[in-house]
């Protein structure tokens, strides 16, 4: 006996098995994210006062990455609505342009990542911080050089908003025996780094899983538009809904993080 | 489709099998679900072997602290070195056999064998479909549990030893141990959590898509609708626990602060870490997932209990309709009262008040539950066959170790309960001699639908009462032990805290209270020697038992006892029409005292 | 596929496109929105939320078709969003309400 449902779907329910199994797998991911959205707000809510970064994020590089999800998810959706029209050709344009997409996404995000990995908190001996990105860190030379400025207090360093000039960069050497402590602008570094990159990480992952997955679906996965055209369709569908939520988390993900 | 033919003998089965596909493909990476469920129970039943014998180290250690632990000492020093020298339990080693106790009996035997074994095999089956709905992720599922199994198992091996900080692994504690048995804890729990979410996703989409015609949701088998529930607990409940889990490795290996408070002081010194965490976030996270968890450790359980009820007692479930609507309760319920683990964590009464309120209220949908199946009894022509021996003594069981959990659960008397060891006897009540009698029963029960073989009865009966004898003497004086302040997780058994070492002082723990160790550890020596019978009939009656004489020996009128024995692949030839409830027995004017479910007319 | 299928299609395929030009629009206002000063920042994080919320809305309801999806699916989501809320917010309510003189800093 073969197993009903898979492309047919069953009456009293309307829906075949694959699309009921994607939102029970979607409606596990909500739970995931809601997790970490919640330590977020518990973390920011419990952070004192003025020691919670603003300002960190790129505002115009994450609106352009907003926009590329969005415009992805216009093409994922037009794939299918092409593949239900039997538009085979305009499902394989469209569904490129998704890939593409996606891998600018990801590219953007790698960008930013690197642009937190290269940048430094120093404390210095005499009680100074300097803080800026890596012009050079020669383990072999007694000086490090960064690009950014020096504070006298530390919360100086979160609000970066509130500042009503803009702060110029400027070169700044330090000798390495002056320096008590030196620290890249990674996880480690404060818990609002650290769900940040937990929350775009756990993202960029998703992001590429859907595109491995469309991807396939594209490229040797779409032998099954001659066989079975309509199981191939469903498989369309059901990848886009998952694209489709990765594009909904990022929709709360880019406020939360980079605006508010 | 009747199935009253003579059954089928195994081996020819067997044999047939081999003509379509080789042994790999047909034994190891099967999508039957059949097949599945049968790997997931045996690898589960070693799990509950290997916890179990975690548990005699331990209590070993408790009863004579300090002394080498007689047998397997060396074996002990071998493998761990310093922390079992010369085979005496250190404290380290007694934490972490106590965590990985914990986490092994859980998540890689209790819930791998109520939920996916029974229900893999089971829920198909009773529901009258050809397989689970995606008979794929059903191996992927199988092959993540046993990843992940594989890795906690591997952790023993490490320098340092599994994880330490008991199952709930609580930062700080979990991350500031030096060793890496918490990685490995972390990196198995993500693989164990894929694995359940990957069958919720399965039994969810089975129960919904692939129920034969004519079985409406209200023709369900109690057992179906049990592991309905328990799989949305699993697809909800872990997703925020996978979260936590991957932030809790984020502080241990890039040494984030996700659960690092500012100040954190390890060792004596500050800890060199941005701090500005909250281990509270942890626990809230933890409970969130660990406290449906113990609903899916007993669900499933009271879905056995109720076919074998009905079965056995001739006559349908007394209050159907209460016993679903119930079950559903208790899902929804079981997300809203995870702090009355966290009590004593600070929180204040308005809150304390809220999750005392939805545990109050959880209680009466199980109060229901246990009712319904208790007023089942009445009337009915009893058998008592192992499987309802089992099934008798998980009622009263059951009860006890329910009605302990209510001083538990009011967050006044929780301030001298908590973490102690009523504690473990409550839940230890529930899960012992509940679901795991339970799970018992049902390997007795659904044995000759896999087998084609009765297991032995009598043996069957040693087990069980010896079993039942030595679980209430184990777990019975924990209450008395629990009430007169004896802590949880004392690598000494309490002995620092106990009036022989501290004379006079006021609630140290008496002797006789610290007595009650030994008398523990013997009967956890019994309930070793009462498995024996059980593992030598399960084993040994897969080849020599009573043959079935039908494929239907229980008479049962539920659609898996439909089926030949064993079910071929695709279990059903074409899809069974389903006429009517799932527990007509003893319906007047007819002649058979049960009428299967596709039985026409 | 018969040309009224095309036709009710291209319907479909004009929604999408609308949609499309409200997220585009949703996330221009978005970040317009969080550079006013409203005084209290509690009413930016309102805004920015409610503006998320609005495409979400669109992207679930439209793209995801849930507008027209069967009862089943979307009960399934409202439970999940009661569980998804009851977490956050219980959990941020046990954070928030501890015993009178409880020393916090």
């Amino acid at each position: 006996m073969e197993i009903p449902y898979t492309v047919q779907p069953r009456d009293d329910t309307g829906l075949y098995n694959a699309k009921v199994g994607i939102w029970l797998f979607l409606a596990s991911e909500v739970m995931l994210f809601g997790a970490l959205f919640s330590s977020y707000i518990l973390l920011r809510v419990g952070s004192p006062e003025g020691y919670w970064p603003r300002g960190w994020l790129n505002v115009p590089i994450g609106t352009v990455n907003t926009l590329v999800l969005i415009t992805s998810s216009i093409t994922t959706v037009m794939a299918w609505a092409s593949c239900k029209m039997n538009q085979f050709g305009r499902f394989k344009v469209f569904h490129a342009c998704t890939l593409l997409l996606a891998l600018t996404f990801v590219c953007i995000k790698s960008y930013e990542y690197h642009d937190k990995f290269t940048h430094y908190e120093i404390t210095l001996k005499d009680g100074r911080i300097a803080d800026g990105h890596i012009v050079e860190n020669n383990p072999k030379a007694d000086h490090v050089v960064i690009s950014g400025r020096y504070v006298q207090d530390r919360k100086d360093l979160y609000d970066l908003e509130a500042r009503k000039a803009p702060h110029h960069h400027e070169e700044i050497t330090i000798p390495r025996g002056q320096i008590e402590k030196m620290e890249r602008y990674g996880p480690w570094h404060n818990t609002y780094l650290a769900i940040y990159f937990t929350l775009t990480g756990l993202h960029a992952l998703h992001v590429i899983g859907g595109a491995i997955v469309i991807g396939f679906l594209w490229g040797p996965g779409s032998k099954l538009w001659e066989t079975d055209p309509e199981r191939f369709t469903n498989r369309i569908e059901i990848s886009g809904l998952f694209w489709h939520f990765v594009d909904l988390v990022w929709i709360f993900l880019f406020p939360v993080l980079y605006l508010i | 489709m009747q199935a009253t033919a003579p059954a089928i003998p195994h081996t020819e089965v067997h044999e047939a099998r081999h003509e379509e596909a080789g042994f790999w493909s047909t034994y190891v990476f099967s999508t039957d679900h059949k097949v599945i469920g049968i790997q997931y129970g045996i690898t589960a039943l070693f799990f509950l072997l290997f916890g179990f014998c975690l548990m005699m180290v331990m209590r070993w250690q408790i009863a004579h602290p300090g002394e080498a632990v007689p047998v397997i000492g060396p074996l002990l020093a071998a493998i761990f070195g310093d922390v079992a020298a010369k085979g005496i339990v250190s404290p380290d080693l007694y934490n972490s056999f106590g965590a990985m106790h914990g986490t092994i009996m859980v998540f890689m035997a209790i819930v791998p064998l109520a939920f996916a074994a029974f229900g893999n095999y089971v829920v198909p089956l009773q529901i009258g479909a050809p397989d689970m709905a995606f008979p794929r992720i059903n191996m992927a599922s199988y092959q993540a549990y046993v990843v992940g199994g594989l890795i906690m198992f591997v952790s023993f091996f490490i320098p340092g030893g599994p994880a330490q900080a008991g199952w709930t692994s609580y930062s700080p504690l979990a991350t500031s141990i030096a060793t890496d048995g918490q990685t490995f804890w972390i990196i198995g729990m993500v693989f164990l959590i894929t694995s359940s979410l990957l069958g919720a996703v399965n039994f969810i989409a089975t129960i919904i898509q692939l129920r034969a015609p004519g079985m409406t949701w209200m023709r369900l088998p109690f057992f179906v609708w049990a592991q309905f529930v328990t799989a949305f607990l699993l697809l909800l409940a872990f997703p925020p626990l996978e979260a936590a889990a991957f932030m809790q490795l984020m502080d241990k290996v890039a040494h984030t602060s996700f659960f690092l408070p500012t100040g954190l002081a390890v060792g004596g010194n500050l800890a060199h870490v941005s701090g500005g965490g909250s281990p509270l976030l942890w626990q809230h996270l933890f409970w969130f997932l660990a406290h449906p968890e113990v609903y899916v450790l007993i669900l499933p359980a009271m879905g056995i209990v109720a076919e074998i009820i009905a079965n056995n007692t001739r006559k349908p479930l007394w209050g159907y309709k209460s016993l679903v609507y119930s079950v559903l309760a208790i899902g929804f319920l079981s997300f809203i009262v995870w702090a009355h683990h966290m009590y004593l964590t600070g929180m204040g009464i308005r809150i304390a008040t809220f999750f005392q309120t939805t545990t109050m209220i959880i209680s009466i949908p199980s109060v229901i539950v246990l009712t319904c199946m208790f007023i089942s009894l009445w009337g009915g022509s009893i058998r008592f066959n192992t499987p309802m021996l089992f099934v008798m003594a998980f009622l009263p069981m059951f009860g006890i170790g329910g009605l302990t959990g209510l001083p538990l659960g009011l967050s006044y008397a929780d301030i001298h309960l908590h973490d102690t060891y009523y504690v473990i006897a409550h839940f230890h009540y529930i899960v012992a001699p509940g679901t795991i009698f339970a799970l018992f029963a049902g390997i007795y029960y659904w044995f000759p639908k896999m087998t084609g073989r009765m297991m032995n009865e009598f043996w069957g009966r040693v087990h069980f009462w010896l079993s039942l004898i030595f679980m209430n003497l184990i777990f019975q004086p924990m209450f008395a032990q629990g009430m007169a302040g004896m802590l949880r997780r004392m690598a000494d058994g309490g002995a620092n805290y106990s009036q022989a070492k501290m004379e006079g002082a006021i609630g140290g723990l008496s002797a006789g209270i610290m007595n009650l160790h030994t008398y523990i550890l013997w009967a956890a020596v019994g309930l070793a020697l009462a498995q024996i019978p059980f593992i030598v009939n399960l084993f040994w009656s897969i080849r020599n038992g009573t043959p079935v004489t039908s494929d239907n020996p229980w008479d049962a009128t539920t659609l898996e006892w439909q089926t030949p024995t064993p079910p071929p692949h695709g279990n059903f030839l074409k899809p069974p029409e389903v006429h009517r409830g799932p527990y007509e027995y003893s319906v007047p004017g007819h002649a058979r005292d049960f009428t299967p479910q596709n039985e026409p007319g | 596929m018969t040309v009224q299928d095309h036709e009710h299609f291209a319907q479909h395929v004009r929604g999408y496109l609308y949609v499309f030009y409200a997220l585009l629009f949703g996330t221009l206002i978005t970040v317009g929105a969080s550079y006013i000063p409203f005084g209290n920042h509690a009413i930016n994080i309102a805004v920015a939320l409610c503006i998320a919320c609005g495409k979400a809305f669109l992207v679930a309801g439209y793209f995801m078709h849930l507008i027209s999806e069967r009862k089943l699916i979307y009960g399934l989501l409202i439970f999940t969003a009661c569980f998804f809320l009851g977490l956050m917010f219980l959990t941020i309510s046990a954070y928030a309400d501890f015993p009178p003189m409880t020393v916090t800093h």
